[in-house]
């Protein structure tokens, strides 16, 4: 069965060009701006849409995505809800690929089966789920692929050759390249390494690759598009966020336009990227 | 291994790091072949006589181990049940038992090369240890601690600061020990090249808990043989302080199979096990949940967002446990029970006065159990409790308590 990740991409690939995947926090900064957000992300350029689980502990995430989390679960935000977010977006949009993203215990302890279940049926597309390496896939991995999800699995500098096949066995949909080692919006990569980092993985899978960690703005994301199948864009989306809203962090008239805003401009950088290059 | 006993308590974790549902690998890619590396050097350094005869020199000539297994008379007679005595880990160089663990961590990391290390630390316990044993060695020290526990803790900031640590504290969450080891595990992702985490407690992605508890089993295999010497045989029950439990697994393990010795590990009950968000018992008040790195059991809610621990003691404020205690406590091996705020006030002015002792908050919870139990016990029963840590760093927090000391 091709799932509408899968979809997705191949379709960007036919138009020559790399997929923007765009990561928002669940429930940030409540749970009724999150989905007109999240809504608003196809017509803006997003081609997959990543949704943050909000966590009280997400180790591997920097300050901007912390603070995403804590502002989303201050708002009454809940994995049940985020489920319902999904749904809801579904019910416009029966063809933009969702992946939920985030840590494991929040799932652990609604029951991974039942968990599963609840994201086929809402129309969760993937997951990806940070603190669950190839050594834990007894989990959530394998059952979540038997249930037909994708389970994208992140790949990092760390991930050498000898360890790579590993981290591909049961990856599906696209394989997440973080382009630096380090927590979610940190520095910006060096480029010319992440040609060569997408040019090794390559050499073992036919999965699209989709490069995160660092992509700011239009010219930042127009540099990896040029190497990879895809380009993920995060902290700088909630930091754009966080500055729109109001001194008790609650949503604003801009906040809408502002996130859309900079999604646009990334998407057309995205777009140009391949061709600036053949020029 | 062929020689593994059937039946026995002691041979775990698997291969994987699992103590029956607990432990576990639960880290970010980025950690996960520095984690497999670690493991490899961990027990390549384990079967190396070597390495064995350095840490056992820096035991007996740094530290001053072997510490005493000391009869507390005083306290015996006043609770007029069990004969009690002190394992009396708070006279370690640098005054708790987290150095043992420290120095087997940091001759680790020599071996493998790096250069900097990082540690998290609530009390300041592991801190201080931390930044001794690297200002001994040169190297880099980074300590991470909740910006909380910076401020009830300020006698341990200013040692590490002399000792040349480079402390951070962390003003995430709720700026305790659970937001240091975030802090400090980002900071390892960030810094993988270099970087050698040097893990305060029986917790976190396998193979810390086991290689922590390794280290710390060297207090349970003294007394082992101290009450050889002292009494001709076995004590009959083990009582330690739990937080994360590296005290406390370092004195139960090698007495696992011995049947006869009972064993209690003591939680920190805070205001009270009923009062919500109140306490740092995981044990009495949690469920099985996955953080920093490994399955046990967590204080959260049913959304399964992390709630803070309270205790009065800095050092037990973590709202985990490591796991093997998490599977000590479902087998039935280990009973485990709490003490409240006061209960642990009380028992440390109990210590100072019978025996002139001034425990840490952390063992003073175990005293607390202590006099509870040892008059339901007869007279010829055998009872060790191990007091890990002196009280200098809590005198401020107990005078506040006390009020007009």
């Amino acid at each position: 069965m091709t799932t509408r990740i899968e979809t997705r991409f191949a379709k960007c690939r036919a138009e020559g060009r790399a997929a923007l995947v765009t990561f928002l926090m669940a429930g940030d900064p409540d749970p009724a701006t999150s989905l007109e957000l999240i809504k608003s992300l196809p017509k803006a350029g997003a081609d997959v849409i990543e949704v943050g689980m909000p966590f009280t502990d997400p180790m591997a995430d920097g300050p901007s995505i912390q603070a995403a989390g804590l502002r989303a679960l201050a708002a009454g935000m809940s994995l049940a809800k985020t489920l319902d977010l999904v749904r809801a977006f579904r019910k416009d949009d029966n063809e933009t690929p969702i992946v939920l993203m985030g840590y494991f215990n929040p799932i652990y302890v609604r029951g991974v089966d039942k968990f599963i279940a609840e994201a086929n049926e809402a129309g969760v597309d993937g997951l990806i789920v940070v603190d669950l390496p190839p050594e834990e896939d007894d989990e959530l991995c394998i059952p979540a692929l038997k249930a037909g999800l994708n389970f994208i699995r992140l790949a990092t500098p760390t991930t050498d050759d000898k360890r790579l096949p590993k981290v591909l066995t049961n990856t599906s949909g696209f394989l997440y390249y973080v382009s630096i080692t380090g927590i979610t919006g940190a520095a910006t990569p060096d480029y010319s390494k992440v040609g060569d980092a997408v040019a090794r993985i390559k050499r073992q899978t036919q999965l699209p690759i989709a490069v995160g960690f660092g992509v700011k703005n239009a010219q930042t994301a127009g540099a990896i598009a040029a190497y990879a199948d895809g380009v993920v864009v995060g902290s700088a989306l909630i930091d754009t966020l966080k500055n729109s809203l109001d001194e008790k962090n609650g949503a604003t008239q801009k906040t809408i336009g502002a996130v859309t805003k900079l999604v646009s401009e990334i998407a057309d950088g995205v777009r140009q990227a391949r061709k600036a290059a053949a020029e | 291994m062929s020689t593994t006993l059937q039946n026995s308590y002691r041979t775990g974790p698997d291969e994987r790091g699992h103590f029956g549902l607990f432990g576990g690998r639960f880290v970010a890619e980025t950690l996960m072949p520095l984690i497999l590396e670690l493991e490899k050097a961990y027990e390549v350094a384990k079967k190396d006589p070597a390495f064995q005869a350095e840490l056992d020199h820096l035991a007996k000539h740094y530290v001053g181990r072997p510490s005493p297994l000391y009869f507390a008379e005083r306290l015996t007679e006043k609770l007029g049940g069990a004969k009690i005595y002190f394992k009396r880990d708070e006279l370690n160089h640098t005054g708790a038992h987290k150095i043992n663990n420290v120095l087997g961590q940091i001759l680790l990391a020599r071996r493998m090369g790096k250069k900097r290390i990082i540690a998290e630390t609530g009390a300041g316990q592991h801190g201080v240890a931390t930044a001794t044993a690297c200002a001994k060695y040169g190297l880099e020290c980074v300590v991470y601690m909740g910006a909380v526990d910076v401020e009830r803790q300020k006698p341990n900031v200013f040692r590490m600061k002399m000792l040349g640590a480079k402390i951070i504290p962390v003003q995430s969450g709720a700026r305790t020990l659970k937001d240091a080891m975030n802090e400090a595990l980002r900071d390892w992702v960030t810094n993988v090249a270099d970087t050698f985490y040097c893990i305060g407690t029986a917790a976190g992605p396998h193979p810390y808990p086991a290689m922590v508890r390794d280290f710390q089993s060297i207090i349970g295999k003294e007394v082992r043989w101290q009450m050889e010497e002292q009494e001709g045989r076995l004590p009959d029950s083990l009582v330690a302080c739990i937080g994360g439990g590296s005290n406390a697994i370092g004195l139960f393990h090698p007495f696992l199979d011995d049947k006869s010795v009972e064993i209690y590990g003591v939680e920190a009950a805070g205001h009270g096990l009923s009062v919500p968000d109140g306490h740092a018992a995981s044990l009495a008040g949690g469920k099985p949940g996955v953080l920093h790195g490994n399955r046990t059991y967590l204080l959260m809610n049913d959304d399964g967002q992390i709630n803070e621990g309270h205790s009065i003691s800095a050092g037990l404020d973590y709202p985990g446990i490591g796991p093997e205690h998490a599977w000590l406590r479902d087998i039935g091996r280990v009973i485990y029970t709490s003490a409240t705020d006061k209960e642990a006030l009380d028992a440390l002015q109990l210590c100072c006065q019978m025996e002139g002792i001034i425990p840490a908050l952390e063992p003073s919870h175990a005293l607390a159990y202590v006099s509870k139990l040892a008059p339901t016990k007869p007279k010829d029963h055998l009872m060790v409790i191990n007091v890990c840590g002196r009280g200098d760093k809590d005198i401020f927090t107990v005078a506040e308590h006390l009020g007009g000391m």
